[in-house]
């Protein structure tokens, strides 16, 4: 029996701290990663003292619709925040304030090189403490800092629609991209700002159903590692099935150092949850005018500017993608074009000058000041179309041979006459006119 | 003896310099020496001494008892577990740094049953409260110390709360006033949460007058409480001694089951009402037996919830130190919370709640105050609830509809029995936010009547 062409389903949750000035449910600074110390910024509410009431931040909530809009998403309406009850030394209160049942946002899509993938829902929660296993006199102790407890945490979950490791990555760089781009986040991998989890099945080629089984790699904290996770289970998984057998549903861990993942854990003794309706937190009422005053806000996305900048300015995307990374620098970009096709100068060039570092330039000029700097720097003296076609002689009368090579054909040499023009010109001048004319010189 | 005053009577005459704070703590402390250790209502006493700024705000710093569940900044709270025997608070809960900016002393924290768990004071792991006006007989609870602190005049006032029937019931029982303002009223932060949806903060004390006073100054917006209401808090003393002529009372639930031996007595009493111009009417409500599912399934859930925090990790020992009770209901709540079976309990225990909230719009279409009997009867013996794991529900069946729907309720002293010295207490129930007209009402009772111990020395 030949061996089957097995093809990867997957679909991949993400889960991205939001950098509002206070956490989700207090007013303890959010910064847990440049604390001068552990535990500066708690309170009773994010240490879960006896008495402590969470009270939502508003704006969490509104940025986590931003996104949701800007992955094309339906928002809710009507949303709330649930309970999800678990025990761990990280989580204070023994449970952790997330959302069940009615996210903020569901039905999205994000664009890829390999095609959509669907967004299945974005839902705001809490972060929890962080755990650190230390050796202090010989002892071995776990400690906690809960200056992470209670950051705002997005979960963004999409469909089964990720056909490729490749795709994975590239999934994980745009959202981030998109999350950064929105300035709700930074989503720092390294410092788990941003945590990536795949759940990975394959089935044989022409299938259309979901496989029945599905492996969760959790915690992965590079794009990198997320894809070598996927191609990793794709080949043990495929092993499994070609012996007959069905890979066991289960939770499994990415070993960075050994590039393998492992089982953590299985269905038989996953939890309940026993997520029920936070009492704390009252229900969450939007209206569609407030909605839309948040998709008013929205900056237009990279993706969508550097199209209508091709369009309307004929600015490459090559040098477009290299010019911004927040809508201030777009925005700042967008008034350096309007002035320059004012100016008469093609806002192409300017884009590659700037893109090339021709020019030196901060975010901090005034686009007026830009302009005059590349107008400087490509002045031309005033050179007379006698004074050109005089030179321009003189170079093709010393140089015959290569003048008779160029008319037999070998159009390059233009290069070695511009070259020589400019030279014996020895001025600043302006190449595609010089260029213009040493071609009608050459082919008389 | 200057402890027996009531808090209105002890603030005129501090202002009329007819007494000294001094000579009032100085009785308030010799009674609680003298009967503290029988009665078992403070569980730590406050040995901080009155500031100046407390003496210079309108309490005037006289002494105020507080349910052990508040936390209070350096001093212990407990909520009458042993899980939180040395716990200390670090803040102080919205509602004491209101009463303390208002002069208000805290004089100590009184008992409770553990984690507020209970109707009798009996599932405290610090040991039973008695009844003051009869020590053969229980407090009633979970304020059970709060009220036998006022009864025993022990305190001017005190605080509690209520989840469904702590704050009245135990009133009720010690022959006392107490005020369960509307949910969202006065703030929940600091308070050791046991049911979050139901949970609410209010006075215990001689008399409606000295109530209105502590809710004018405990209630309003929190922003540490997001469940508190923005709208503006009044002065709850205006609807004192008013005409209550005209004034539309309904009376609930006096044909059921159970509360034979009080009936007649209650039906008498609510005459008053009519011969002070208002007109009663008996009338049928929802079965207030239904409350009890209701309130069981979501109080359980809600608890099993948030006790999961005193896992013996940050603070307070571990939990093996939970008592019965509190075990009894993590372990009802972590049922009816799970897969499964979440949809069956608690999902249809909140539909129930919103039939009951409807219940109660349509009754005050026509009524402006509903009354019932408090409990279903006297003060019960001490030990009873040991025999019962539904004792506190049926004990507060007559409040659970109104808690879990969350309005404003008062319980004043109704009847006396002469040969046991024990109280009846009447519930009047406003709809949301209308603490005024339970004031009203409440007051027009109290001093058109006998059963105030305080008014009726």
């Amino acid at each position: 029996m030949s061996k089957s062409t097995y093809n990867l389903v997957c679909g991949m949750e993400v889960h991205a701290e939001l950098k509002t000035n206070s956490k989700m449910f207090c007013g303890c600074k959010n910064d847990p990663f440049n604390a001068s110390e552990p535990n500066i910024y708690t309170c009773p509410v994010c240490l879960g003292m006896p008495g402590g009431i969470p009270v939502a931040n508003k704006k969490a909530i509104e940025w986590t619709i931003k996104l949701g809009l800007a992955l094309n998403c339906k928002i809710n309406l009507f949303s709330k925040f649930d309970r999800k009850n678990y025990f761990y030394p990280d989580l204070p209160k023994a449970y952790q304030i997330s959302q069940y049942d009615i996210p903020f946002c569901y039905e999205g899509v994000i664009e890829t090189s390999f095609g959509p993938i669907r967004i299945t829902r974005i839902h705001l929660e809490e972060d929890t403490g962080k755990l650190l296993h230390k050796r202090i006199k010989g002892e071995e102790v776990s400690l906690i800092d809960f200056n992470r407890s209670s950051v705002p945490l997005i979960e963004i979950v999409t469909e089964p629609d990720i056909k490729s490791p490749e795709q994975a990555k590239e999934y994980g760089k745009a959202l981030r991209d998109i999350i950064r781009y929105l300035e709700i986040g930074d989503c720092d991998m390294e410092q788990g700002g941003m945590r990536l989890e795949a759940n990975i099945s394959i089935r044989k080629e022409g299938e259309t159903e979901l496989p029945s089984y599905k492996t969760e790699v959790k915690n992965i904290n590079s794009f990198r590692f997320v894809e070598q996770a996927i191609k990793y289970e794709m080949e043990r998984q495929e092993e499994i099935l070609e012996a007959g057998d069905i890979p066991q549903q289960e939770t499994r861990g990415w070993d960075a150092k050994k590039s393998v993942t492992f089982s953590q854990r299985t269905k038989e003794d996953a939890e309940d949850y026993r997520y029920f309706p936070d009492p704390d937190l009252p229900p969450i009422r939007f209206t569609t005018e407030q909605i839309e005053k948040i998709r008013a806000e929205l900056p237009e996305l990279p993706t969508a500017l550097i199209k209508r900048w091709k369009d309307q300015y004929q600015v490459e995307e090559r040098f477009s993608e290299l010019l911004f990374s927040s809508p201030t620098e777009a925005k700042w970009l967008e008034d350096l074009f309007i002035l320059v096709q004012k100016e008469n100068i093609e806002a192409n060039k300017i884009a590659n000058a700037l893109a090339n570092k021709k020019i030196s330039y901060q975010q901090t000029d005034k686009p007026i000041d830009v302009v005059n700097r590349y107008k400087s720097a490509n002045a031309t003296d005033d050179i007379s179309d006698e004074e050109f076609i005089s030179v321009i002689k003189e170079v093709i009368k010393n140089n015959t041979d290569a003048a008779n090579r160029y008319k037999a054909g070998e159009n390059q040499l233009i290069n070695f006459f511009f070259g020589q023009s400019m030279r014996a010109l020895g001025k600043k001048v302006d190449a595609t006119h010089l260029r213009k004319l040493l071609q009608q010189e050459l082919e008389k | 003896m200057l402890n027996t005053l009531t808090l209105k009577q002890a603030l005129d005459k501090l202002e009329k310099k007819e007494i000294t704070l001094g000579d009032l703590n100085s009785d308030v402390k010799s009674a609680i020496e003298k009967l503290n250790k029988d009665l078992n209502v403070y569980l730590t006493i406050n040995e901080k001494k009155i500031t100046q700024a407390e003496m210079s705000a309108p309490l005037a710093g006289l002494p105020i008892a507080v349910k052990d569940n508040y936390c209070t900044k350096d001093l212990k709270t407990t909520a009458s577990s042993t899980v939180l025997d040395n716990f200390i608070p670090q803040y102080d809960s919205t509602v004491i740094a209101k009463l303390k900016k208002a002069g208000g002393h805290i004089v100590g924290k009184t008992n409770l049953d553990a984690w507020a768990h209970g109707s009798s004071t009996e599932t405290s792991q610090y040991g039973r409260t008695l009844n003051p006006r009869n020590t053969d007989y229980l407090p009633g609870g979970s304020s059970g110390g709060s009220a036998a602190a006022v009864a025993a005049d022990l305190c001017l006032a005190s605080l509690g709360t209520e989840t469904a029937g702590s704050i009245r019931q135990p009133s009720s029982w010690c022959g006392v006033v107490g005020l369960k303002p509307t949910y969202g009223r006065c703030s929940r932060y600091g308070v050791v949460a046991m049911a979050s949806s139901t949970d609410s903060p209010g006075p215990i004390a001689k008399t409606v007058e000295d109530s209105a006073i502590l809710l004018n100054y405990i209630a309003g917006h929190d922003k540490y409480d997001g469940t508190t209401s923005t709208q503006k808090v009044e002065d709850y003393t205006k609807y004192l001694d008013q005409n209550i002529t005209g004034m539309k009372i309904g009376v609930l639930y006096t044909d059921i089951e159970g509360l034979e031996e009080i009936k007649e007595i209650f039906i008498d009493q609510v005459k008053v009402f009519e011969k002070l111009g208002a007109t009663v009417e008996f009338i049928k409500a929802m079965d207030p037996h239904h409350a009890i599912g209701v309130y069981t399934i979501i109080q359980r859930g809600e608890v099993s919830s948030n006790l999961g925090r005193f896992d013996g990790i940050r603070y307070g020992n571990d939990r093996s130190f939970f008592g019965h009770e509190a075990k009894n209901r993590i372990m009802l709540g972590t049922y009816t919370l799970s897969k499964g079976y979440a949809h069956q309990y608690y999902n249809t225990a909140q539909k129930v709640r919103t039939l009951f909230i409807e219940d109660y719009k349509k009754l005050f279409k026509d009524y402006d105050v509903l009354v019932s009997p408090t409990s279903p009867g006297y003060a019960k013996k001490i030990g009873i609830s040991e025999s019962s794991a539904m004792f506190g529900e049926l004990e507060d069946m007559l409040l659970e509809p109104s808690s879990i729907a969350g309005l404003p309720g008062i319980s004043v002293p109704c009847y006396r029995d002469p040969k046991t010295n024990l109280y009846l207490g009447m519930n009047l129930v406003a709809p949301m936010f209308r603490e005024d007209l339970v004031i009203k009402v409440g007051d027009a009772f109290e001093k058109n009547t006998k059963w105030n111990s305080w008014r009726n020395k």
